[in-house]
């Protein structure tokens, strides 16, 4: 593989993702106003029934809209990464999945840069979502949003390979129904992106000890953290560990010797 | 590289999905100019036959090379030189014609001033370069399956791969494309494989594969393959052979 051949390959897949986000309107729009229908209105109604401890990173109170703002972050991330992983379900029936991957460059680095592009364009409504938020008074320190941006790419890439792998194991576009049922939400409820864990181990230590293996929340803690401009060095480890384990095994599945490929789309002449 | 060299070479080529056995013992060659049409009934086999020499399978059983290039061996070598139209449709609706193509040339690593150049070329060649700037979901069919072509042969590959191309076209489209790809392997000398099941896609000067049942039931001109099974045309040596290995 030539590093010239590499690069553009990249850029171009980066191209096509971005007009794709910017043809499909409905989809940008979803994209923000889901956390925001969370943040301006389930907040606001919560904000009276749920008390925040001061917990790390925290070094005051705060409000619950503050609280939730990195969950909604990861949900934002979550959620691209299953529209990614939804494109590449309908690209593999629509036959568009082909043209990538039977391009001239290994099948591992074609995967690793549709991931790159997805976690661009969930980098862009992340923005664009803490944006608006300032706008109703919900902001953090100008730094944060910089030291927020290392935490997204690691976050985004995780999420995006963790949603990669489950596109592998999809064989139609009818089952991401119950994928969003049986993953998705479970995933964001169980894990801190709507309440601190010491409250989950209050109600169930077997809740909480299922929310401290969740990938998610090491997401989350890992954003909370950088939105105050601070390292959380085990949620840093944790969402780099799930992020190789995620990508290995989707390149694994998509690996033409291995067979996964052959059970998808059988049929024809 | 020299013209000696097949642009397509498959030894002893075999393939199962669980028990069944999709194509067994697969031998034939492609030479450069050489415009081969793999005929079959459906399931014959011939999509299974595509999703191997584009590499979208890997079989351990037999061999395939394009233009030399060993595609287990080299496999990124071998897909540089060969270029695909699918029998599904790939191209991205929401985007334009030479949006569509300079992702391709993008994934073949060319640079964008020669890409620009290649969509040109390619685009006037095929009638479609004033469609350059639409949506492809605003082309009709036909305009599609040219806009694949010249996708297809942008970066100049030596073996051009067609699995029912005109499969869903009407008529008129259906006869055009067909005479284009016919034509481009005379003047441009390139290598065509054509998956198909109409026979009036076949010409009188091609080469022929019958696949069925996963098997190679003839291989050679159509005069060859018409004299062997002892019938006036392409058409009776078809039905003969598909006939033959049914009962």
């Amino acid at each position: 593989m030539k590093p010239v051949h590499a690069w553009r390959c990249l850029l171009g897949i980066l191209v096509r993702e971005s007009l794709r986000f910017i043809h499909q309107r409905e989809r940008f729009i979803a994209a923000l106003i889901r956390p925001l229908v969370w943040l301006l209105v389930f907040a606001a109604g919560f904000r009276s029934v749920l008390g925040i401890s001061i917990i790390p990173p925290y070094e005051t109170y705060i409000s619950y809209e503050v609280y939730i703002v990195p969950g909604l972050i990861g949900m934002i991330q979550l959620f691209n990464g299953m529209q990614s992983s939804l494109s590449m379900v309908y690209d593999r029936e629509m036959g568009s999945m082909r043209t990538l991957l039977v391009s001239p460059l290994p099948r591992w680095y074609l995967l690793v840069c549709k991931l790159l592009a997805g976690t661009f364009i969930s980098i862009l409504q992340v923005y664009a979502f803490l944006l608006i938020a300032s706008a109703f008074g919900i902001s953090m320190a100008p730094m944060g949003y910089l030291f927020l941006l290392p935490s997204l790419i690691a976050c985004g890439l995780m999420l995006g390979a963790f949603a990669m792998l489950l596109s592998s194991l999809i064989k139609q576009l009818e089952n991401f129904a119950g994928i969003m049922n049986f993953v998705i939400f479970p995933m964001f409820f169980m894990s801190s992106a709507l309440y601190p864990l010491w409250r989950m181990r209050e109600s169930s230590e077997l809740l909480f000890n299922i929310c401290s293996l969740n990938p998610f929340t090491y997401a989350v803690e890992l954003t909370r953290f950088a939105l105050y401009q601070r390292l959380n060095a085990e949620a840093c480890i944790f969402t780099l560990i799930a992020l190789a384990v995620f990508l290995g095994a989707a390149i694994y599945a998509y690996d033409p010797a291995r067979g996964m490929m052959h059970r998808k789309a059988a049929g024809g002449g | 590289m020299s013209q000696d060299i097949l642009a397509l070479e498959v030894a002893g080529l075999g393939f199962r999905f669980g028990k069944k056995v999709a194509l067994d013992n697969v031998s034939f060659a492609v030479a450069r100019g050489q415009f081969k049409v793999l005929l079959g009934p459906n399931g014959a086999g011939k999509t299974t036959f595509f999703s191997l020499v584009t590499r979208l399978y890997v079989s351990a059983l037999g061999e395939i090379r394009i233009n030399g290039a060993n595609l287990r061996a080299a496999p990124l070598k071998a897909l540089a030189q060969m270029g695909i139209v699918f029998q599904q449709p790939t191209l991205d609706l929401d985007l334009n014609v030479r949006q569509n193509l300079l992702y391709h040339a993008a994934l073949h690593g060319m640079q964008k001033s020669h890409a620009l150049e290649r969509i040109e070329t390619e685009l006037t060649r095929l009638g479609m370069l004033e469609r350059q700037t639409e949506k492809v979901r605003q082309l009709n069919g036909g305009h599609r399956r040219r806009v694949e072509i010249a996708r297809a042969l942008l970066h100049q590959p030596k073996m051009l791969l067609l699995d029912e191309p005109t499969v869903g076209l009407d008529a008129p489209s259906r006869r055009d494309i067909v005479e284009h790809v016919h034509r481009m392997a005379r003047d441009q000398n390139i290598a065509i494989l054509w998956s198909t099941h109409l026979i009036d896609e076949v010409f009188e000067e091609d080469s022929v594969i019958v696949l069925h049942h996963g098997q190679v039931c003839a291989d050679g001109s159509v005069a060859e393959v018409v004299a062997q099974t002892g019938t006036e045309n392409i058409a009776g040596a078809f039905a003969r052979i598909v006939g033959d290995t049914q009962t």
